[in-house]
């Protein structure tokens, strides 16, 4: 089995895709020639031809937008955002003609929108969003957000094969830094479906993205002392799972969600809120959330540190919750 | 130093340009500033003083100078990531710009944004974002209040090439067209935006020829002629401050090294490259110095570089022994 | 007014002239736009029968009749809310547009949305949204499959000439042109953007002359001429299909209505109205068949009652269709197999 980096799934999930099906196709700046900014099309070009993995104009309106097109009438788009804080130059397109086009009339949308989220790269306050909840409360969307290699490559697929548009934020901080075994088969993740990627009975730390390692990190750390958690991974935000994050949530009746995106507004508050509505009688302790702070995101390291939630916040965290 | 070859590119100085020697050697002066603050950006970068990714202006000095040196005081300013000479012109000091890419506290931004994303209204600069256009609507609005009370000022700023195809650059012009406002905006058309050579991007040789259709004054200019440069700026602010709408103006240029330092710039052809750096604007207007009889010895054009290297220098120590920003400052300022 | 010698110099003019055929059809399309959008907007509207707001294209008929009338079996189209023609045309029934208006879960929309926000892609006609522009690059995406798939058919974009002032109208032209596609763009330019005369939504009198500055070609035609509207969308559509690119037609026309059913129009100059009642584009194209010999009086007033008879038939049936079940809210945000 291939040992893959977290980008290389993603690329190889697109490429097997457009391999099977002629109606996948890859529209986005500097995707064709140059590969990506982040060399997730690398080779692409070479492969499929200028049809299917076409070079735009700055025009995240027009991206998305032709995607929609092109999708009303068979195809199967893949746009990618450079970096994902530009979606905000085509949020009008996704919001009100992508996710609005088969609840109106009946026509679905089946674009990929993608795009490289997250911090921790000295980026500074453009090329560092969590994007989510900007798209959250807009039915119509699907969003997900892998953390692994594995989820990586299923969930692109699932994204192209999806008859709805998906967001698909894929974190930039883990392109190189995650590195899998993967299966040769084709396999699929199921989009709405979250991935429990540590037992425990003490504590829950529901999560996605990046900040799953970092869970993972302080699970580590507080197995030592006694205090086994339970790390559930998201993988989609838009569905959420519902079932799984009330099971983990009655499991261990203490309950930490984490996520990258700020604070406010965050998908977090939506999880909280489910938990509090449906499992209310089984937690034994208030459900804490562990977010950035309500600013955006800064640039010189102390500062973005300071932002990022780090292992030793949750497990300060944790600690407090499990002494409650 | 070395002067001219025979079939080196040669500029001239426009015949409606008005300037005394002072201000010639000003313009020498930031334009090598501007480069050798740049290679100084370079060096830091390669020994991993630099926080996040180093842009370039290599090849495009005359353009960002040129026009900066034309605005008066009052006007306002908006540079683009490749616009850090109309910075120095402006009264920026190299420091500045060296403790944003290495992310000091003693930045203008104290650590919170990178490269040129700082400003300051007293001075009149406006910081820009990344997204590219994204100025040009907000500089409209500057220009909105300047003819709203009378000013005789104009609001500056740019857009690359690429920049052209945005939703911000439409609607900003356009706008400003409509209401007469005092914008001047420059296309730099340095021939690629990231890996997208213009073919790509545009259908039309000239982005000027988009000036007929919003109805405003437009221009090209040879944008590696620093003279050219001030002369069709200075003229485009005459037009604006009279009341006769915004200006555009195409300066043809190039991007000599890759979109950032991390891009080898592979897929652009290596004869174009070559015949551009023919074009240096510096060592043109160098030579055009000395032709003209307006530097008076090699020992005082060395004596500017030598000044410069020392500010250099200085700058880029004590940005060295500067800290970084403390993290209780992270929550500060998001609110008034 | 209309003579045979007039006629023929504007024949002259022109590289493709409708046959007699295609010039009745073209007409009873005008007309039944013009009865159905009078018997909502004047009538229906009035009455309380309709749901929500109503937009009409008054004035302009001859624009999305006479460009539509082009459109072949498998081309799309996207327009935008005055292009009542291209719906009637690419056969959807007056019934459900009748339907649609009155908010009932057989109009076009279900119920979900309301008056011209309508599409049904099994007649190749996309919904447009309120965002005015957006409809642009999605356009061009749909040629761009176009290109892909080998397929020989265009999509046909409809604005006005408020909505180039947005930037996905910008976005999307460029898009267009820089990959060739075939796609063409029609500008409804009737001058007032809700209150907006042009003079406050550009600096310039014609919005062809933006074309240069995309690569493409651009025209200014008489819109409420459906001779020079058929002449000119054919040109543009061959050129389209025959791989020469996306090109913009500037139909010059006026919005002989307010903005919507509510607008009382109370800023538009009365001269205006004046100047353009008289080049109705409806009684001007009766005129001329009248001249060439090829339309009685009579025929007209039968054409009339025929478009009336079936607005009526409409209207009868739109009214008793049901609303929809509050149970559907929910279905179709997704897609359900």
């Amino acid at each position: 089995m291939p040992v893959t980096t977290y980008i290389d799934a993603i690329k190889d999930g697109i490429w097997e895709e457009m391999e099977k099906d002629n109606r996948v196709f890859i529209l986005g700046e500097d995707v064709g020639q140059y590969g990506g900014a982040f060399k997730v099309t690398k080779g692409m070009l070479d492969r499929f031809g200028p049809k299917r993995v076409i070079d735009t104009p700055i025009s995240e309106s027009a991206i998305v937008g032709a995607a929609i097109g092109a999708a009303l009438v068979g195809m199967r788009p893949v746009a990618e955002m450079q970096f994902i804080d530009f979606i905000s130059c085509g949020f009008d397109q996704i919001v009100n003609f992508a996710a609005k086009c088969r609840y109106r009339w009946g026509a679905g949308v089946p674009i990929v929108v993608r795009g490289p989220c997250g911090g921790g790269v000295h980026g500074g306050p453009f090329h560092s969003q969590n994007v989510e909840s900007y798209f959250f409360n807009v039915p119509g969307l699907k969003i997900v957000c892998p953390s692994t290699a594995y989820d990586a490559k299923g969930l692109i697929k699932a994204a192209i094969r999806d008859p709805d548009p998906v967001l698909y934020f894929e974190h930039k901080y883990l392109y190189r830094r995650i590195k899998e075994d993967l299966p040769t088969e084709d396999f699929v993740v199921p989009i709405g479906k979250a991935a429990l990627r540590r037992a425990g009975e003490d504590i829950s730390i529901i999560t996605y993205g990046a900040m799953v390692y970092k869970a993972l990190e302080a699970a580590e750390e507080l197995a030592k002392e006694g205090c086994e958690v339970e790390v559930l991974d998201l993988r989609s935000i838009l569905p959420l799972d519902e079932e799984a994050i009330l099971a983990t949530a009655k499991k261990t009746s203490k309950v930490i969600v984490l996520h990258e995106a700020t604070l406010t507004g965050g998908p977090g508050g939506e999880v909280v809120a489910r938990i509090a509505e449906k499992a209310f009688e089984f937690l034994d302790g208030p459900i804490v959330r562990i977010a950035p702070p309500d600013t955006p995101v800064p640039y010189s390291p102390t500062l973005e540190e300071a932002f990022l939630p780090q292992t030793r916040d949750i497990v300060a965290a944790a600690r407090k919750l499990a002494a409650y | 130093m070395k002067l001219s070859t025979s079939d080196a590119y040669t500029i001239e100085r426009p015949a409606s340009l008005a300037v005394d020697r002072t201000a010639l050697l000003e313009l020498y002066y930031f334009m090598v500033l501007n480069r050798k603050l740049e290679e100084r950006l370079g060096v830091l970068y390669r020994q991993n003083q630099v926080v996040g990714g180093l842009y370039s202006s290599l090849g495009q000095e005359a353009c960002s100078v040129g026009s900066a040196y034309a605005l008066e005081r009052g006007d306002f300013l908006a540079p683009m990531i490749r616009n850090l000479g109309s910075l120095l012109v402006r009264g920026v000091r190299p420091i500045d710009i060296m403790a944003q890419y290495c992310a000091r506290a003693i930045s203008p931004t104290q650590g919170k944004d990178l490269n040129v994303h700082f400003g300051s209204v007293e001075n009149g600069i406006i910081a820009p974002i990344s997204v590219v256009g994204a100025l040009i609507p907000v500089m409209a609005g500057v220009a909105l209040e300047m003819k709203m009370h009378d000013k005789p000022q104009v609001a500056l700023t740019y857009i690359g090439d690429g920049g052209t195809s945005t939703t911000d650059f439409h609607e900003g012009i356009n706008f400003a067209a409509v209401h007469k406002l005092p914008l001047i905006l420059i296309i730099e058309n340095n021939q690629y935006a990231y890996s997208t050579p213009a073919r790509l991007q545009f259908a039309v040789t000239d982005l000027i020829d988009r000036a007929v259709g919003y109805g405003c004054y437009g221009e090209i200019v040879d944008g590696n002629n620093v003279l050219a440069v001030l002369d069709v700026v200075r003229r485009a602010r005459a037009r604006c401050v009279a009341g006769d709408g915004p200006v555009m103006i195409e300066a043809k240029t190039f991007r000599r090294k890759g979109h950032a330092e991390h891009d080898d710039a592979g897929y652009v052809p290596r004869e174009l490259l070559a015949a551009w750096e023919k074009k240096d604007p510096i060592d043109a207007y160098l030579r055009w110095l000395f032709a003209n009889n307006v530097a008076e010895s090699e020992q005082e054009i060395a004596g500017i570089n030598t000044d410069i290297t020392a500010i250099l220098e200085a700058a880029a120590d004590e940005v060295l022994a500067a800290p970084f920003p403390d993290p209780s400052i992270a929550r500060e300022n998001v609110y008034g | 007014m209309a003579d045979r010698q007039t006629l023929s110099a504007h024949k002259a003019r022109f590289a493709h002239v409708p046959d007699d055929k295609t010039k009745l059809e073209m007409l009873h399309y005008m007309k039944l736009v013009r009865e159905i959008e009078d018997r909502i907007e004047r009538k229906l509207y009035r009455q309380g029968r309709i749901v929500g707001g109503v937009y009409v294209g008054r004035g302009q008929e001859a624009i999305s009749v006479g460009t539509a009338i082009h459109m072949l079996q498998d081309d799309v189209v996207a327009p935008s809310h005055r292009d009542m023609g291209v719906f009637l045309m690419r056969g959807i029934s007056p019934r459900r547009i009748i339907a649609q208006y009155m908010g009932r879960s057989t109009g076009l929309t279900r119920g979900r949305d309301g008056n011209m926000h309508m599409g049904d892609m099994n007649h190749n006609v996309i919904a447009f949204v309120s965002h005015l522009g957006d409809n642009v690059p999605v356009a061009a995406g749909v040629a761009l499959a176009f290109v892909q798939r080998g397929q020989k058919n265009v999509a046909l974009c409809y604005n006005g000439e408020g909505a180039t002032s947005r930037g996905d109208w910008h976005e999307g032209l460029n898009f267009a042109a820089v990959h060739k596609l075939p796609v063409v763009f029609f500008i409804n330019n009737n001058a007032y953007a809700y209150s907006t005369p042009l003079e406050l939504q550009m600096a310039i009198p014609d919005v062809a002359m933006r074309a240069p500055g995309y690569g493409m070609p651009g025209e200014i035609v008489d819109g409420n001429d459906i001779v020079a509207v058929y002449d000119s969308a054919k040109r543009a559509i061959d050129l389209a299909r025959s791989g020469g690119g996306p090109s913009l037609v500037e139909y010059k026309t006026f919005r002989m209505t307010g903005h919507s059913a509510h607008d009382d129009a109370g800023y538009v100059p009365p001269e205006l109205f004046e100047e353009w009642k008289l080049k109705d584009p409806i009684v001007r194209f009766e005129k001329e068949l009248v001249a060439e010999g090829v339309l009685t009086t009579a025929r007209i007033d039968e054409m009339q009652r025929e478009c009336e008879k079936i607005i009526d038939d409409a209207v009868e049936w739109g009214e008793q269709q049901p609303f929809p079940a509050a149970e559907e809210v929910t279905r179709d945000v997704y897609y359900e197999g």
